[in-house]
């Protein structure tokens, strides 16, 4: 854990989480602010939109836009949901941001909560690391204790309540419609959209769903404003970002950067590649995201544009790094398992083809692989993506197409000579993977 | 309104429509698997994917809703690329088993996969299986051609009002079942036979019993409950193989119950009666036509001769055709007898003469989704109307809000705003507490008539709730189960009840019990208006000396099956017209005159709104039976009595109901001269709440093997208050003797919180049960 | 069926959620039964179903849907080791296989004295700190190396 920015700044591990602590470093200031001055909820969407913070969750998409949609006037209850399931592969910040600086989510949701005209809002909190949930009871408690939660926050007029919910293991339900399902006890089945949450959301009510480190950036931007956020990164890709870099690192952990930031200084501040290999592969962000050679990652700079214009997606920020002891067809065959396992089973694409895929990748790294294995990976990827309720059938397909595109070889060198290019020697001395 | 363009066809639709209704109303067809009509959207099996103007990839026709100047295509290049990714899909795990499949020829998955399906499989890895589930005697599966299109799943949830089955686990491991070892109970539970549009869920009953293509399909209506659903009935080789729901929206929609679906299965049994039969010398001999006939009819004329005709009567069932009932009283009254009835269960006639027309629904079927309150006035609705309670449950999820009064209550599926529970004794006093809170509540003037009674009850908290509800309606309702009308006090409760409807400037409407619970009226089935004469109840009170009996089980279709048993064992003459040999009536009866059921025989039903629907044969009669018009017709003129020279079954209809065939509404009428009510007794002994469960309600519905099968046809508990069992000292699973003044029966008690204080539910219609006598009135209950 | 302690605790949890949404509550009522009883048998899912007022295969498509409830019988501890991507670059395939070995167990399998199963995991969220796995599902533990986990299997088996 390293930071350069707002949301893991000056914190101690374990032991500066509580509110007292978080009340030293500033917390509570920008919502102390907003009641004191009675701060217009115009105003604070305002703010957002000009900080430039698009949402941490994965898709990017810029939080006070999303904000301006929800129909404050609607009469009735509207709801505000955290987006805590953090269960793409690679991704591990939001158990950080939970850990160690719960109340920064707090202070961001309520003060979303005001911006929305909110009464409720549940923070969906994945099910493996359940530590943090008992972690965010006991914050949640003392905020509630401490009178910032609950009916008229700090003696004003609004009201604002929140609940942690726990998930148990389903890596769907960061989809945000597929969360809201779980929230109401359900399986998590993702929604067809339209109508979208803003206008059907938990329980059939307007609701916004946004991701831990996004609520987590919002006091900043009220305390400091939206244009000092904006400054500590870059045009359009405002603020400060973790990226939560693993694999064949030296130093596995979140780094907070500047957006902008060069993917050669994350990479060194991550302590370089292990054992003094070379870099062969970087997943940019997040197990969904497409696998880009190390070459053109060295060139890129950590942020939206940066990303996206190299063919990949800065998504979560998870930073996958491989180097060249990593077997691309195994490394593959692993993220196809786990989208074939991870699809909730609606939609046929999705549910069939997953499987497709997976066994199929199987096969060539079993040296059963066939001559048009390729091209059937492709046809098969091309029938899913964009055909399918949820992004997950995309997100199972853009592995698939980026490592047959970029390591085409090594797929091909698998098929016909029914082994790795990778030898199983400096396979395991790169990850420990036994090679039956 | 919104412009949409598909296919290059201009169209305007309505504000919230989706592409794939725009795309129905232009006859563009989308593929489809998940989308139905009727439910709600899922849009999961991808397979309606069609191509949309600026939008970046296909989108699904059954969940994208129209915008204003949309275009769509629905099968351009890149919609039919999307479709047949899909089908290739849905065929990887599917097995090639058309040939020995039961859906074969009518399976969407075979018919599209012609159009959208490769020649040949890309997937050369293992197909998956998925085991098969047990959901009861109705519905066979076969899981592993399950496409997961959750329609049956969301069937049981959205239209039978009771989640029966789940998607559980994910992926690609999905499987549609029922809670582990729970099996579908719903009586609804067949049309997820008609839902599921693969091989997975087919009907148990007609398994490998023929393929579709080998089938003809004709016309019937179901005689069984008072809707009248709409059937195709399929025949191969003059057998009826299926009956299938034939769609009619202002009926029964696209649905079926089971009794409507399953109930052809006692068509064919063992005990169908096929010869005329008599009784010579204390034996039974099969005879031809003739001799029987001239046995009928020289004991007809000699018992005429020797006591009179008012010594002659004739009951009919209620699920007798118009035709039928019409002949059978013509008949009667041919000979100068009044006495002939159709109401067997009914045991208060006295509005009898008072009647301005048949008790109906009082609105059509229809008007239910636009009702905004409604009161059921005793009924065990979901069960005996399945379809009509199905269409309420629709209702209440738009705001209907439902009330109702009852001695027992079942769960009906949906959420009743107020549950009024009473003892039989005790249920017109609470009509009453009802109307005098509308009357407190400042509605219109109260007639005279229910003066005293309102006087002497007291508002309490439950009848002003209901009170509450009915006044705060626009279209109210209030509704007579058959319970009620077959109620000691059904009079008074009707009273009560239309002026309740009146009060709260609602309609007041009759569900009606059979078939042809509205036609037996019109038919003229009754004990007044031309001749008058002994009502069903009077028929067996006071014995004649000959009864002819159509289509009448006696120990299960009538009131009293004791009073019965006796009337007809002192009878000189019983002549049966039936279906079926019923064993138990071979000791009383002289005559068995073999006669067709509705697969075999046209005619009418006129169902509870007032809506007349024929039918006609849909295969040969079986042995020598006949159709009962014809047997009645050949009767009246063989008794030598007039006008019984029709020619046809259309001919008796017109002259029922004259030439357009339908009934004229002025015919229709809940309204009856009322007499001043009077406060009624309350019991203080345990009084017996008897309910005819939905698969014993006819003969041919309890001998469908499968439906008899079913949790519904379980054989009756005596269900009885957790209270009340107390008091008895009882506990459920203890054997018991019910004793009522006719007899006994011997059950097992079950705890029942659905059931009023000091009250004993136990049904009739049953062999355990008969012995009790009467629906009604006080019983003991012993532990043995 | 449920201790009062439980039920006390589904009871907190129902109280989160809106009035008429008890059916909310449903995976943490799973997941408090599970924790009482060590596994979810049918009849703690019609109980919860019951409890809830919910139809029991709503609440048995939840219990199978989401993978840390157990359906089946499993030891005193559940280890679960994430073998998924990021980890096993980092040697959760490797952490895992020395359990199995040392186990005598594969994966779904559990040990014949009904101490340990053994499962694989998916992404935890927890990848910085691989290998991960969990103990019972509510005990992370990172860093798995071989030496850690000899120590985790000892003090698990007290
Ligand atoms: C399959 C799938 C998994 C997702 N998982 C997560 C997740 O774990 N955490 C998250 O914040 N967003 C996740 N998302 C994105 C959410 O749907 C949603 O866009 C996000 O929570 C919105 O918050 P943001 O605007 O603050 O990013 C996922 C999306 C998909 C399609
Ligand atoms: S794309 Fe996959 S995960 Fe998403 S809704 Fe469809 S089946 Fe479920
Ligand atoms: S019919 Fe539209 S997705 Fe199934």
């Amino acid at each position: 854990m390293s930071s350069q920015g707002i949301i893991l700044a000056d914190l101690d591990g374990d032991r500066t989480w509580r509110l007292a602590d978080y009340v030293k470093r500033g917390g509570y200031e920008a919502l102390k602010k907003i009641i004191a001055e009675k701060i217009p909820a115009d105003e604070i969407i305002g703010e957002v939109k000009k900080s430039g913070l698009r949402g941490r969750g994965g898709a990017g998409f810029p939080t006070g836009l999303k904000w301006s949609f929800m129909p404050r006037a609607f009469p009735g209850a509207k709801y505000l949901a955290c987006n805590s399931d953090e269960g793409e592969p690679g991704t591990f910040k939001d158990r950080d941001i939970l850990r160690y600086n719960p109340h920064t989510v707090i202070e961001g949701m309520i003060i979303a909560g005001y911006a929305m005209g909110c009464e409720r809002g549940y923070n969906y909190i994945h099910g493996e690391i359940f530590e943090v949930y008992d972690r965010f009871e006991e914050a949640l408690a003392e905020a509630r204790e401490a009178g910032l939660l609950g009916r008229n926050i700090l003696g004003s007029d609004f009201s604002f309540d929140l609940f942690a919910h726990h998930g148990y293991g389903a890596y769907i339900c960061g989809e945000e419609t597929a969360l809201l399902e779980s929230i109401e006890g359900k399986k998590g089945q993702p929604r067809f959209k339209p109508p979208f949450p803003a206008s059907f959301g938990l329980y059939g009510k307007p609701t916004t769903i946004n991701n831990t480190e996004t609520f987590a950036s919002i006091p900043y931007i009220i305390r400091e404003g939206g244009d000092a956020f904006l400054a500590l990164g870059k045009p359009n890709n405002g603020g400060t970002k973790l990226f939560s870099v693993s694999g064949h690192v030296n130093k596995p952990g979140n780094y907070e950067i500047p957006l902008g930031t060069p993917f050669s200084v994350l990479l060194e501040m991550a302590g370089g590649i292990r054992g003094g290999r070379k870099l062969k592969a970087v997943i940019p962000g997040g197990s969904s995201a497409p696998v880009l050679p190390g070459a053109v990652m060295m060139d890129c700079t950590m942020d939206y544009d940066s990303i996206s214009k190299a063919g990949s997606m800065l998504g979560s920020g998870a930073v996958i790094v491989m180097d060249e002891s990593t077997c691309m067809v195994k490394a593959l065959e692993r993220l196809s398992y786990f989208y074939f396992e991870e699809s909730c089973g609606q939609c046929t694409p999705c549910r069939e083809g997953t499987g497709w895929l997976y066994r199929v990748v199987h096969r060539i790294e079993n040296g059963l692989g066939r001559p048009d294995d390729l091209d059937l990976l492709n046809s098969v990827t091309a029938n899913i993506m964009g055909r399918t309720i949820c992004a997950l059938g995309d997100a199972a397909s853009m592995p698939v197409q980026s490592f047959v595109k970029h390591f085409g070889d090594e797929f091909a060198f698998h098929i016909e000579h029914k082994k790795c290019l990778v030898p199983p020697q400096v396979q395991y001395e790169g990850s420990k993977i036994y090679v039956a | 309104m919104l412009e949409i363009e598909i296919d290059g066809k201009q169209l305007q639709v309505s504000d919230g429509s989706t592409v794939m209704e725009a795309a129905a109303t232009v006859g563009a067809y989308v593929p489809h698997f998940c989308y139905h009509k009727k439910l709600s959207i899922a849009a999961n099996c991808r397979m309606c994917l069609v191509q949309v103007e600026k939008a970046p990839k296909p989108l699904p026709a059954c969940a994208t809703p129209v915008t204003n100047g949309m275009k769509v295509w629905t099968h351009s290049e890149q919609a039919v690329k999307a479709q047949k990714g899909v089908m290739e899909f849905l065929l990887i795990n599917h097995p090639l088993d058309c040939p020995v499949c039961d859906q074969g020829g009518e399976c969407q998955l075979q018919d599209l996969s012609v159009g959208y399906g490769g020649a040949q499989s890309r997937y050369e890895e293992e197909k998956r299986v998925v085991g098969n589930k047990n959901l009861g005697p109705l519905v066979s599966t076969d899981m592993t051609r399950c496409i997961n299109c959750t329609r049956c799943v969301r069937f049981t949830t959205e239209i039978a009002g009771l989640m029966e089955l789940g998607q559980a686990f994910r992926g690609e491991h999905a499987e549609i079942m029922p809670f582990v070892e729970k099996t579908v109970d719903s009586e609804l539970s067949g049309n997820i036979i008609d839902l599921c549009p693969v091989g997975a869920l087919t009907s148990k009953p007609f398994r490998f019993a023929a393929r579709a293509w080998e089938m003809s399909r004709r016309k019937s209506i179901s005689p069984h409950d008072s809707l009248g659903s709409n059937l195709i009935v399929q025949v191969k080789h003059d057998v009826v193989k299926r009956v299938l729901p034939l769609e009619n929206e202002a009926v029964n929609e696209c649905w079926l119950s089971d009794k409507d679906r399953f109930s052809y299965e006692g068509l064919n049994g063992e005990d169908r009666l096929k010869r005329p039969m008599v009784k010579q010398g204390g034996a039974w001999i099969e005879t031809d036509w003739q001799t029987a006939m001239d046995y009928v009819v020289r004991g007809l004329k000699g018992i005429r001769a020797d006591h009179g005709p008012e010594s002659i009567g004739a009951l009919g069932s209620p699920h007798s055709t118009l035709e039928e009932l019409f002949l059978l009283q013509s008949v009667v009254r041919g000979l100068g007898s009044g006495n002939v009835d159709f109401r067997l269960r009914q045991s208060d006639f006295s509005a009898d003469g008072r009647m301005k027309g048949a008790p109906w629904l009082g609105m059509s079927v229809s008007e239910i989704a636009g009702l905004d309150r409604l009161l059921i006035v005793g009924s065990f609705f979901r069960k005996d109307h399945p379809l009509v309670a199905q269409r309420v449950r629709q209702a209440v999820k738009k705001g209907l809000k439902v009330s109702a009064i009852n001695p027992a209550f079942d769960d009906w599926q949906f959420a009743l705003q107020n549950q009024l529970c009473v003892s039989p004794s005790e249920m017109s006093a609470a009509l009453a507490k009802v109307l005098k809170a509308l009357v407190e509540q400042g509605s219109a003037a109260l007639s005279p008539e229910f003066q005293a009674l309102v006087d002497s009850v007291q508002v309490d908290e439950q009848a002003l709730a209901i009170a509450r509800s009915l006044g705060s309606g626009r279209r109210v309702a209030v509704w007579m189960g058959n319970y009620a009308v077959q109620h000691q006090d059904g009079v008074a409760l009707h009273a009560l009840a239309s002026e309740i409807a009146r009060l709260s400037g609602g309609r007041f409407g009759v569900l009606g019990e059979a078939a042809n619970s509205v036609g037996g009226y019109l038919a003229g089935a009754v004990p007044f208006g031309a001749v008058s004469g002994k009502n069903a109840s009077e028929m067996l009170s006071t014995p004649l000396k000959a009864y002819v009996l159509l289509g009448i089980e006696p120990e299960f279709d009538l009131r009293d099956a004791v009073a019965a048993r006796k009337a007809f064992g002192a009878a000189e003459m019983v002549v049966m017209l039936s279906a079926f040999k019923f064993e138990e009536a071979l000791g009383y009866a002289d005559v068995m005159l073999p006669v067709s059921p509705f697969t075999e025989t046209g005619g009418a039903f006129v169902n509870c709104e007032g809506r007349t629907q024929s039918f006609h044969p849909v295969v040969k009669n079986t042995g020598d039976s006949r159709p009962a018009w014809k047997v009645l017709r050949v009767l009246g003129e063989a008794l030598g009595l007039g006008n019984f020279d029709y020619e046809s079954v259309d001919a008796v209809r017109a002259q029922i109901l004259g030439a357009s065939g339908s009934v004229d509404p002025f015919r229709l009428s809940n309204d009856i001269d009322i007499e001043p009510l009077n406060p009624a007794g309350v019991s203080q002994g345990l009084q017996r709440v008897a309910d005819i469960p939905i698969h014993f309600a006819d003969p041919l519905v309890r001998r469908s093997a499968p439906l008899q099968a079913t949790k519904d046809s379980e054989a009756p508990f005596a269900r009885i208050s957790p209270a009340t069992l107390k008091t008895l000292g009882l506990n459920a699973g203890d054997k018991v003797v019910v004793r009522s003044v006719s007899g006994s029966a011997t059950v097992v008690v079950s705890e029942d919180e659905g059931v009023a204080a000091g009250c004993v539910r136990l049904a009739a219609a049953h062999s355990s049960t008969w012995a009790l006598g009467s629906l009604n009135g006080e019983v003991s209950v012993e532990r043995i | 069926m449920l201790s009062p302690e439980s039920l006390k605790k589904i009871d907190q949890e129902i109280a989160k959620y809106p009035a008429d949404q008890k059916q909310s509550a449903s995976m943490s009522a799973l997941r408090i039964a599970q924790q009482e009883k060590g596994w979810l048998a049918n009849e703690t899912i019609e109980f919860v179903a019951k409890y809830l007022g919910m139809p029991p295969v709503a609440v048995y498509e939840v219990a199978s849907f989401y993978n840390m409830y157990d359906l089946a019988p499993v030891g005193a501890r559940k280890i679960t080791v994430c073998t998924n991507l990021p980890c096993a670059l980092s040697g959760g395939v490797h952490a895992a296989e020395y359990i199995k070995k040392k186990l005598g167990i594969d994966f779904n399998e559990t040990t014949a004295d009904g101490k340990f199963t053994l499962k694989e995991g998916e992404c935890m969220g927890a990848c910085g700190d691989a290998p991960v796995l969990l103990v019972n599902n509510h005990q992370m533990c990172s860093w798995m190396t071989e030496e850690k986990i000899d120590q985790l299997l000892a003090d698990l088996q007290k």
